[in-house]
């Protein structure tokens, strides 16, 4: 099995769905002939030619806007915004008709399409490269909202959302591109939207995350394996709707629960996983709900020692873990 | 000898005296509806009295058997032309349950009904004119010949979606048509206000397609000029930007009083102007229409009016329960 990296196994995705449906086309700033500015799209422009990987005007509402219009007609269009942050003037189309199509129109018209952006920090790219954008959408029923944290999930993820026939946003975290590398098999396969993962089995603390924290977070636990501390951790995969299930019986295994984010701690998808634990499985927890997040500033300062405060990193995770251990 | 002009357009007797009648379903539906409105049956309603000669010219130049109409909250003229019923009209004013737009999901005059490629729109204006863009770009891809027409107010093309919608479709020679129906208000702001160009169409040049100024009191004008941008459209030459002027011969909405902001002397002045009335002298004009004629129509539209709003007023809203459905796709659904 070949060892891709987080954005070839994108890659892989797009290609894949382009050459088993015809009606699945690209759209966004600089796919085209560039390949992306992450390089997403590299050399689909010259496999399935500009009409099918279209560079459009920057134009972030027509980008979605457009998408939605196809895929009303019929077709799988997949947008890129080429940073979460730049989704700002998507919203309004996003929220207010690609969330509501289905519904408003009573089960008439559907609105299938992927908005594909990168997020997160830690490439120096200061407030407007660095945010996380997801809570933004994660109380919009008709939305779906997947963030993967591996190079397999990234590739069947995909697969499985381009294929949706509600819209997705998919969110990459620009750093784990080129940083996480994994088996990914050159076979179709698709991994379920809606379900979240157990990445780990453990018994002492659990952990519920997603995206590239999820990385972070197995750094952490094998590190405290000497120290044995056993580590539960359930990797969300899609942020909205969430898991209920997955996330109960999470936080029952072993009664100790910490959830780590990237985006600011106020609102956070985090604080709806946390409300659920709380509503469902209060008796079962043995520690108050702790969370780890990006602090309530309003987003990514670009100074290396501002970033890095921000940022969460392995220690950080270990730490509290170790907190909720000794709890 | 007065001058045959739908002759000239390569209209039939029958065809005219089709959209005249049109004209007049319209209008007597949309007065249907501020009655039930003032006796209080119908929460809401919002007019196109005034545009009718404008979206029943445009929608008759289109292929009302394949193009697709992306409309806006006015037209009611634009979405019975391509195949909604007065019966289906009225439910969806009642927000009852076999409303086709919504299934009285949305407020009323939210046009939506896909098996007569009439798409479904919001309450924020203008977001419909990237879909447009989407809808012909759709049709590049696919090697359809069919034409897309998105409608908007003059007001809504101030919306940044409208520019990029226009320029998307101007940069890849879309095969879309942008109507602004201009009727000189956006709800109390006059159009001074409103555009810093003379005119809607001055805005065409900059997205790099023709746009037209014309007359929207005037169906065989309205039809002449959508006609040739469809047959452009159809050529592959890209998209046409034709902005009708018309009157709004009511308030906004039944939630809005006009008096409050526009002098009344121009209240009085702009009934002159209805197109109903002067389609009705044209086809007098070149005799396909007398009192006999039109008395027969008025009936025959009562009656209809009448049947519709029957029906709908005893149909049955929406089941509570049913309110959860279709967030998603559901099991079993294709």
């Amino acid at each position: 099995m070949p060892v891709v990296s987080y954005i070839e196994a994108v890659n892989m995705a797009l290609e894949e769905e382009m050459k088993q449906d015809p009606k699945v086309f690209i759209l966004g700033e600089d796919v085209g002939v560039k390949g992306g500015v992450f390089k997403a799209t590299a050399g689909l422009y010259e496999k399935f030619g500009e009409n099918r990987v279209i560079d459009t005007p920057l134009t972030e509402s027509a980008i979605v806007g457009v998408a939605i219009g196809a895929a009303m007609y019929g077709l799988r269009p997949v947008s890129e915004i080429q940073f979460a942050d730049f989704i700002m003037p998507a919203v309004n189309q996003i929220i207010s008709e690609a969330a509501r199509i289905r519904y408003r129109s009573n089960n008439d018209w559907q609105c299938p399409i992927v908005i594909r952006a990168p997020y997160g920090g830690g490439v120096h790219g200061g407030l407007y490269h660095s945010q996380s954008v997801e809570a933004i959408f994660a109380n919009q029923p008709g939305l779906k909202i997947v963030m993967p944290s591996t190079p397999y999930d990234a590739k069947g993820l995909l697969k499985a959302a381009i294929r949706d026939d509600d819209p997705v946003l998919f969110f990459e975290h620009k750093r784990a591109y080129r940083l996480l590398k994994g088996e990914v098999p050159e076979e179709d396969y698709v991994i379920p939207i809606g379900k979240a993962d157990v990445k780990r089995e453990g018994d002492d603390v659990t952990v519920i995350t997603y995206g590239l924290c999820v990385h972070l977070a197995m750094e952490a636990a094998r590190k405290l394996i000497a120290e044995g501390i056993s580590v539960h951790i359930l990797d969300l995969r899609t942020v909205y709707p969430l898991d209920q299930e997955a996330i109960i019986k999470a936080a029952e295994k072993t009664g100790k629960v910490l959830l780590v984010t990237e985006d600011n701690k106020e609102g956070s998808v985090m604080s709806e996983v946390a409300a659920i634990i709380a509503e469902h499985a209060l008796f079962d927890l043995d520690a108050p709900i702790k969370r780890l997040c990006g602090p309530d500033v309003p987003a990514m300062p670009y100074a290396p020692t501002l970033e890095k405060h921000f940022l969460i990193n392995t220690e950080k995770i270990e730490r509290a873990i170790r907190e909720l251990a000794e709890f | 000898m007065v001058e045959n002009r739908h002759h000239q357009l390569g209209l039939s007797d029958e065809t005219v005296l089709e959209m005249y009648r049109m004209m007049v379903l319209t209008r007597r539906l949309d007065e249907r509806m501020w009655v039930l409105n003032r006796a209080g049956k119908i929460a809401f309603v919002i007019s196109g009295q005034g545009h009718e000669a404008a979206q029943i010219g445009a929608a008759f130049a289109l292929d009302r058997t394949k193009d697709y109409c992306l409309p806006y909250y006015r037209d009611l003229g634009v979405v019975l032309s391509f195949g909604m019923t007065a019966k289906e009209i009225m439910l969806n004013a009642f927000g009852k349950a076999e409303d086709p737009n919504s299934g009285g999901r949305q407020m009323p005059a939210h046009f939506s009904q896909r098996k007569n490629r009439i798409v479904t729109h919001s309450s924020p204006v203008t977001t419909q004119v990237p879909h447009a863009a989407g809808f012909a770009l759709a049709a590049k891809l696919e090697n359809k010949d069919f034409v897309t027409f998105v409608s908007f107010g003059e007001g809504s093309s101030n919306q940044g979606d409208f520019h990029e919608g226009a320029n998307f479709s101007g940069v890849h020679k879309l095969p879309v048509i942008f109507f602004c129906e201009n009727n000189g208000y956006a709800i109390s702001v006059p159009l001074e206000k409103q555009l810093a160009s003379k005119r809607v169409a001055d805005r065409a040049s900059g997205y790099g397609m023709p746009g037209f100024t014309i007359d929207g009191t005037d169906p065989l004008e309205v039809y002449r000029v959508v006609k040739a941008a469809r047959d452009r459209a159809v050529r592959g030459e890209g998209p046409t930007l034709i902005e009708v002027l018309v009157h709004r011969l009511t308030s906004h909405s039944s939630d809005d009083d006009e008096r409050s902001y526009r002098d009344p002397e121009e209240i009085k002045k702009i009934r002159e102007f209805d197109p109903i009335r002067k389609f009705n002298h044209y086809l007098r004009s070149v005799h396909l229409l007398d009192d006999d004629l039109e008395n027969k129509l008025e009936e025959e539209i009562a009656r209809i009016v009448d049947e519709a709003t029957e029906y709908a007023e005893k149909a049955p809203y929406p089941a509570p329960e049913t309110m959860e459905k279709f967030v998603y796709k559901e099991e079993g659904d294709v």
